[in-house]
């Protein structure tokens, strides 16, 4: 085998790729688990609306498709107030594995609902990028764009939380939880502007993700562990830690799947996942 | 005589309130695994995988899935428990193993099937009602004698378990880890023995799903599905109560073949749909679940007789 393998490059910079995506969809669910103190086991799910939303607002109403994708970003932004209020307010001093499962059920009912509502079958938006050459090497322009959006999606979110007021109380919550509302923060209103941001984050994982996949019911449980065990290995609520854990979670399932068969990357990155909690069980950075 | 489908019915209920009770063991002392979909799916591979490939009678290959099980709880259960890796942190854990297992049989299709499943070579010869070697049967009476035996040993167990003294230490492990410690409580070994009994009775129970179905897929008996539909089972019926995670079971799928008789096959998903709001409405409003609840009340009401 020859030192230098062109194949292999290309699997480490398609692994890049998946990394910011992935990146971009743990943000959301780190943000609010850092300043709610609740896991959303249902975020995959509330992407999959945003996927369904762009689909149906581009191809049953021929939405010009930036327009259905910033329809489904305000949409998705709204579903996580409406999931905040109805649900995660009432469990909110219930014990932690209660707020996890509710979250659950809400996982359950969207998939469900889905199924009811749009059918099973796979449905696709039918706009295709070409591939980018570069070299031997391809790569799929979907992926790119993903990447480039996912990129100046932390870079908002970082400029946002550290640039500006709203922000700052933000990021005050999620340190000292008691002491803020004494100094005027309310942490009601903090937790609403928090979940509607988680949702838009969910909303824009959405555009990047139905440019790339078929969107059908259980897609979200393709990614959504995925998310999930990226957040913990990076240490729940530790944005920086997530952003790292997604670039290893990616390598390992690129080149891994480039080495054997696909499900094997995921494997060998789930083992790693549960090795590492062991060594670390607070995660990568702890918050 | 009973028909066939109440008696399907029947078998599936105590099936899946057997495999619900062995969740519940570990579930209801603070140990929410999201991971039993593994011990599951070991348990139905094993069986048929073996007895398609090397024509190992499932009586062996089931001592075989035990094995592997116990290898697996031990190999995750250990390490948890030793480095106090709790609550949500635990669930997501064992939700990764189970997404492994799931991975592991799908990665495999070219011994496995893949995500088409597999089905056990057919033991049953014409005429035959009965394969004894091959724990094969067409007759659903014997079906329920034997789902019925396991059912009532799981309740068994778990009067077992809580009579003991393990389950007051327990209890205090998931109330407080460090005291429970400290007053003396070997806390990794207490957990560790009734993960091993929960694992060992849900592999058992995917044993039997696999030769009564006689259909195995990985998204079925294992996975993330699997493993959150045991949770919410339980947490419908009530995770404290003995027979709780059997009328979580009843419940679930009575509710699911009530209305696909109510409404056809027009509405595939409206039964998850109502499930999955119902489970939202339990976790927030009822969090005891169907029994605990109903005895809770039963309970007022024989206090106070206003």
């Amino acid at each position: 085998m020859e030192i230098f393998d062109i194949f292999l490059l290309e699997a480490v910079l398609n692994g890049l790729l998946l990394g910011g995506l992935l990146a971009l969809l743990s943000l959301g669910l780190n943000l609010i688990f850092g300043v709610i103190d609740v896991v959303w086991i249902c975020y995959a799910e509330l992407i999959m609306c945003g996927m369904y939303a762009v689909y149906y607002l581009h191809v049953q109403y021929h939405w010009p498709l930036i327009a259905a994708m910033a329809a489904a970003i305000v949409m998705v932004a709204l579903l996580g107030v409406v999931l905040h209020q109805l649900v995660i307010r009432p469990v909110l001093s219930a014990e932690p594995i209660n707020q996890l499962l509710v979250t659950g059920g809400v996982l359950f009912f969207l998939q469900a609902a889905a199924t009811l509502a749009f059918g099973i079958d796979f449905k696709n938006l039918g706009v295709s990028l070409p591939p980018v050459r570069l070299g031997e090497m391809s790569f799929s322009a979907a992926r790119l764009v993903a990447f480039g959006a996912a990129l100046a999606g932390v870079l908002g979110l970082y400029l946002f939380l550290n640039k500006t007021y709203l922000g700052t109380a933000i990021r005050a919550i999620s340190q000292d939880r008691a002491v803020m509302p004494l100094m005027g923060v309310d942490p009601g209103r903090v937790f609403v502007i928090t979940s509607a941001i988680g949702g838009a984050l969910a909303g824009l994982g959405a555009c990047l993700l139905v440019l790339q996949y078929d969107v059908h019911p259980a897609i979200g449980l393709s990614f959504g562990p995925i998310v999930f065990l990226i957040c913990v290995l990076g240490g729940l609520g530790s944005m920086l830690g997530g952003f790292i854990a997604a670039f290893v979670f990616a390598q390992f399932i690129s080149v891994g799947g480039f080495f054997f068969a696909v499900e094997w990357g995921y494997v060998i990155a789930f083992a790693f996942f549960i090795a590492v909690m062991f060594i670390r069980p607070q995660g990568l950075l702890k918050r | 005589m009973i028909g066939e489908y109440p008696l399907h019915l029947m078998i599936l209920v105590l099936l899946w309130g057997y495999i619900y009770t062995s969740w519940s063991i570990m579930g209801r002392l603070g140990m929410v695994s999201f991971g039993h979909g593994a011990f599951m799916g070991i348990g139905a591979y094993s069986v048929v995988m073996l007895w398609n490939h090397f024509g190992l009678t499932p009586w062996l290959g089931a001592l075989v899935a035990l094995a592997l099980t116990a290898g697996v709880a031990v190999l995750i259960g250990w390490p948890c428990f030793r480095f106090k890796i709790v609550g949500h942190y635990f669930a997501l854990v064992t939700l990764a193993l189970s997404e492994v297992t799931r991975l592991v049989i799908v990665a495999l299709r070219d011994q496995t099937g893949g995500s088409l499943g597999a089905t056990p070579n057919g033991a049953l010869t014409e005429g035959a009602t009965l394969a004894p070697l091959a724990l094969q049967a067409s007759s659903k009476l014997v079906w329920l004698a034997v789902v019925f035996g396991f059912w009532l040993a799981g309740l068994w167990v778990w009067r077992l378990v809580d009579r003991g003294m393990g389950r007051l230490a327990l209890q205090a492990i998931s109330e407080e880890e460090e005291a429970a410690a400290s007053i003396g409580i070997h806390v990794t070994r207490a957990k560790l023995r009734v993960t091993l009994v929960s694992a060992l009775m849900t592999c058992a129970g995917g044993v039997l799903y696999a030769q009564y179905q006689l259909y195995v897929n990985p998204d079925t008996v294992s996975g993330i599905a699997i493993s959150l539909q045991m949770v919410f089972g339980v947490i419908a019926g009530g995770m404290f109560v003995m027979l709780g995670p059997t009328v979580g079971a009843a419940f679930t799928l009575l509710l699911a073949e009530g209305l696909r008789l109510a409404f056809g096959n027009r509405y595939p998903a409206l039964d998850s749909t109502i499930y999955g709001a119902m489970l939202v409405l339990f976790i927030i409003f009822m969090p005891k679940g169907i029994l605990g609840a109903a005895l809770d009340g039963w309970r007022r009401l024989r206090n106070d007789p206003a």
